[in-house]
């Protein structure tokens, strides 16, 4: 275990007394032993939350960032050992509890929101129970904890609470459950709320009303609040201060805008840079990445722990450990070359290129595809036009259960279409099912998937992987075969030593590289990739993000990229479709529809995305929940949602997907030139915006007649 | 950028795959040596093929030829296990009786499971109509009490070894077809099935070469699992005589033969071979259970 050097060489700002702070953890460190051999996670973090407070922790997965908080309510699996340091909860030190004090200590003090409410609740019993369970192990009585569980609700914005205490967990919507959860958590009126990625499963518009609620609930109760999210844009919506760990330590903290305005540590800025920000483009930048990856866990580390994959290490870094240097009101650094940070230059390389639309690659005319569920048509793509050009990338945008997936996989000729689509590739008509296509059409277009560990054969080497892919595709033979192998490695920086391993013997990212290697055996026209960086973290998915616009602008191939991630589709695409219950409700060049005027659902989407640099944007609220496809609304069928609804017109015809300006399609009722001067007005004034009334109440109706 | 790193053809086939390959199954060895459940029940097993291939050579006595003594001797130093009722050494035909249930049994399990295995995976993969109609079929199956069905064919067509291995198996392979079935439901449901769908794959390389490596695992738990079940059926078949005939000292015929005579205290020639037979299925059944742990893990 490495040392700590306790009193630094810098005057720090003085700690305010321990008394102060809600969570006070003091140089832990906690190791899991693992069978028998003590493997260390943390190494001596020190932090503090004051009441009302919200601190945010990020990191790369496996930096120990949910150990921390698991630890701050000593809920940790039964082979962690604390080996040092001290965590105070409102002055009480929690590692030094028996275990009826913890469970007090949890009863009264801490709550925690988990990552999946679906699985934090209980299946198998109603949501009024449930809630009113919680106040009833405080000492209330049924009536008391019943009146105590209405209010609950209304505090976290439920409306008709008594409804939805009728109902099971699995009746009710992610971003509902979420809520119930952040409900219970707080029924205790605790000191400290951990919060473990509250937002991951969820869909950015649901996202941001949750971030909305926790935003709005601590200024209510003054509790200390510690965040744990990947998503930095998340954090900086949410925090007041962050502190960036690495391998088990926290390298930077400070004020949260300031560390994401101006990170004073290699480590940060490499993460800060690696994301696609402010609206950048293929064409006008790569992405910086970090090289190398996070120690395994347990490791022996030098003095400095990110010297290893550190552009500015010196011997010093190895010999002496850095301690936590101040470099600002309230902020600290454990970097020896703070003032070497500007010598870390941006990747000048352009990557990609912008496509200008070329030839036609392939064309959907009127597809539509409708699933048979137990009696009920479900319509998951609804008379879909679309076109994708030569060597261009175009996004697919759209809240879960908006048809994406089910488009691409019509493309993929997994799915087959209803009667009266047409696919044409090439200007010939492609199958509606891959297997009756030619070897040529299969070649053609291939995908990558979101989750490289289901997508490759576990029991497969990466080099059996791509010679299956070449072989069966190219119809190449022997020697060629391993040749292409070799050529499609190379082009995404696999080694020959990558090659002879099997998955699970790789990291996430070079999973995604063979994936992505397999995908291109056969030089295809066209890649499906949904979501191919969404199980990555932000470093590696920089990485992947530069190989695919590598590739595109090397072998003129079209994507199709799906992504939840705005900030991804705007680096990537050229063009972007944006989707809603089985429609496309607006297409057109990138820049076009991110700048507006856009589709109302578009700009309530843009607006819900929390950004890690806090550009002011027009806040947009979208109320209720996405309509079942089953069931979709009458006329326009954003009309349940809209917070631009017109009453009279846009619950009575739908309208259709007119060229507003050239290459920009929309399905809207508003103008163009009136959207244009709605949406400037709405950033100028900075208000909120919300469903109307009226427009909640037409999805009530609907709700009302929907026979399930 | 692709003639940088090329490599000679010697090289391709990578000769770290083969190490790969062989490393993982030296880590699972060692893994399941750590197992004292493991041990005992390989000590157990390997005890009873010793007895069954040396036979004759290693017994104290002849198993088959009685002494011209008075039967029901009680167990002594002569005779450990004592004499059962025509005077032949107990211990003997105990040692000797392990031959016949371990090439019966062993060959019926691997029947089962091997016809369960193909058919499980063709359940799997398949869905739609051809698993409705098997697995409809396959449920009619397991409905069948498994003696009741097996000593009626047996009395129809004879008892012979060969009889006994085909019933025992074809009766295990619904059991072993359902076991497969939902592994390879969840093994389908993978995007690496997708892909080799997307290239083109024929449903008979995707079932071979893809899924059927990746339910090994549980395929082979299963045919550990079925060989102690096959062991105690075919000791219950010899019991109702239908299954081995006289004169063999199979456990469960010899059972049968001498437990009248509990009643009378003599209880050694009934309760040595009912011993050897409890102690083989445990011996399985915890290597079963190792296996099956450590592949879970």
């Amino acid at each position: 275990m490495t040392g700590i050097a306790e009193p630094p060489p810098q005057p720090l700002a003085t700690p305010p007394p321990a008394s102060a702070a809600a969570l006070r953890v003091e140089d832990l460190s906690l190791s899991y032993v693992v069978r028998g051999i003590p493997r260390p996670v943390l190494r001596g973090v020190s932090f503090e939350v004051r009441p009302g407070e919200s601190y945010g922790l990020v990191g790369e997965s496996g930096c120990g960032k949910s150990t921390t908080a698991y630890a701050a309510v000593r809920y940790l699996p039964r082979n962690a050992v604390i080996t040092g340091g001290r965590i105070l909860v409102a002055g009480d030190d929690v590692t030094k509890m028996t275990d009826e004090q913890v469970r007090r200590f949890r009863m009264h003090h801490a709550s925690m929101v988990y990552q999946d409410p679906g699985a934090a609740l209980n299946p198998t019993t109603k949501i009024g129970p449930q809630v009113a369970e919680a106040f009833t192990v405080l000492g209330q009585n049924r009536r008391e904890a019943h009146a105590s569980a209405l209010r609950a609700m209304e505090r976290v914005q439920i409306a008709d609470p008594e409804r939805v205490f009728q109902r099971y967990p699995h009746q009710l919507s992610g971003g509902m459950q979420q809520r119930i959860v952040i409900a219970m958590a707080l029924a205790s009126d605790p000191k400290l709320l951990v919060l473990d990625e509250p937002t991951t499963g969820l869909d950015a518009t649901v996202e941001a009303s949750v971030l909305d609620l926790v935003r709005k609930l601590q200024a209510e109760t003054n509790a200390a609040v510690l965040l744990i999210a990947h998503n930095l844009g998340v954090i900086r919506s949410i925090c007041d201060r962050v502190g960036v760990m690495y391998a088990g330590k926290i390298v930077e903290e400070g004020d949260a805008a300031a560390v994401f305005e101006q990170p004073k540590h290699p480590y940060t800025l490499g993460l800060l840079r690696s994301l696609p920000r402010r609206g950048i483009r293929k064409s006008q930048k790569a992405l910086a990445t970090i090289p190398g990856s996070l120690p395994q866990i347990g490791a022996d580390l030098p003095a400095c722990v990110f010297v290893d994959r550190c552009p500015l290490a010196t011997e010093i870094c190895r010999t002496v450990e850095p301690p936590p240097f101040d470099v600002g009101p309230g902020r600290t650094s454990r970097c020896h070359h703070i003032d070497r940070l500007g010598e870390i230059v941006e990747p000048a390389a352009v990557v990609g290129q912008d496509t200008v639309q070329g030839d036609l690659a392939l064309t959907l005319a009127n597809v539509s595809k409708t699933f048979h569920q137990s009696g009920h048509d479900v319509p998951a793509l609804v008379k879909v036009d679309l076109t994708l050009f030569d060597g261009e990338t175009l996004g697919l945008v759209g809240e879960s259960g908006s048809g994406k997936s089910t488009l691409a996989r019509t493309i993929l000729g997994i799915e087959s279409p209803d009667v009266g689509g047409e696919m044409e590739l090439d200007e010939h008509r492609l199958d509606a099912r891959s297997m009756q296509r030619p070897t040529e059409d299969k070649r053609s277009i291939q995908m990558v998937f979101q989750n490289p560990e289901s997508a490759l054969n576990r029991g497969w080497t990466a080099r059996h992987i791509l010679a299956r892919s070449v072989s069966k595709l190219t119809g190449l033979k022997g020697k060629a075969v391993n040749a292409r192998v070799d050529k499609l490695a190379a082009d995404l920086r696999l080694t020959q030593r990558h090659l002879d391993l099997k998955p699970r013997q790789l990291s996430g990212g070079l999973k995604q590289r063979v994936a992505i290697a397999r995908a291109f055996a056969g030089d295809p026209r066209i890649v499906v990739a949904d979501e191919p960086t969404s199980a990555l973290d932000v470093s590696v998915q920089a990485a992947i993000l530069n190989l695919l616009s590598e590739l595109q602008t090397e072998n003129k191939t079209s994507y199709l990229l799906i992504s939840h991630d705005l900030g991804v589709v705007r680096y990537l695409a050229d063009r972007i479709a944006v989707m809603y219950l089985g429609r496309i409700m607006e297409v057109g060049e990138s820049e076009n529809v991110f700048h507006g005027p856009n589709h109302p659902y578009t700009e309530a989407l843009l607006s819900a995305i929390p950004t890690v640099d806090g550009e002011p944007a027009a806040r947009i609220r979208l109320e209720g929940e996405i309509p079942s496809p089953a069931n979709p609304p009458s006329g326009c069928v954003f009309h349940t949602r809209c917070h631009r609804f017109i009453q009279g017109l846009c619950e009575v015809t739908e309208p259709p997907l007119i060229e507003v300006e050239p290459g920009h399609l929309m399905k809207c009722h508003i103008p163009v030139d009136e959207l244009r001067r709605l949406q400037a007005k709405a950033r100028q004034e900075d208000v909120v915006l919300t469903t109307p009334p009226e427009a909640l109440e037409a999805a009530a109706a609907i709700a009302a007649d929907d026979p399930g | 950028m692709a003639g940088s790193i090329a490599l000679t053809p010697e090289q391709m086939p990578g000769p770290a795959a083969v190490s790969e390959r062989s490393r993982a199954r030296r880590e699972m060895l060692r893994l399941l040596v750590r197992r004292k459940a493991f041990i005992i029940g390989s000590l157990v097993i390997l005890f009873w093929v010793i007895c069954a291939i040396l036979g004759e050579r290693i017994t104290p006595y002849d198993p088959f030829n009685a002494f011209f003594l008075p039967g029901h001797q009680p167990p002594s130093p002569a005779h450990l296990f004592g004499t059962d009722r025509i005077g032949r050494d107990v211990l003997s035909r105990v040692m000797v009786g392990a031959r016949d249930v371990l090439i019966v049994a062993p060959l019926a399990a691997i029947l089962g499971v091997v016809s369960g295995t193909l058919l499980g995976l063709v359940m799997g993969y398949y869905r739609g109509i051809v698993d409705d109609i098997l697995s409809r079929l396959v449920e009619a199956f397991l409905a069948l009490p498994v003696i009741l069905v097996a000593l009626l064919t047996l009395v129809v067509l004879g008892s012979s070894s060969i009889v006994v291995i085909c019933v025992v198996g074809i009766l295990f392979a619904p059991i072993v077809a359902r076991t497969v079935r939902s592994a390879v439901l969840s093994e389908r449901q993978l995007d690496y099935v997708t892909a080799a769908k997307l290239r083109g794959e024929s449903g008979l390389f995707i079932l071979s070469q893809e899924i059927f490596p990746n339910v090994l695992g549980p395929t082979v738990v299963e045919l550990t699992v079925r060989f102690g079940y096959a062991i105690f059926t075919v000791a219950t078949l010899s019991f109702l005589g239908v299954g081995l005939q006289p004169p063999s000292p199979d456990w469960g015929l010899t059972v049968s033969q001498e437990y009248t005579n509990m009643i009378s205290g003599k209880w050694w020639p009934t309760t040595f071979p009912a011993l050897a037979i409890a102690s083989t299925v445990i011996a399985v059944n915890l290597i079963a259970d190792s296996l099956q742990s450590v592949l879970s893990e």
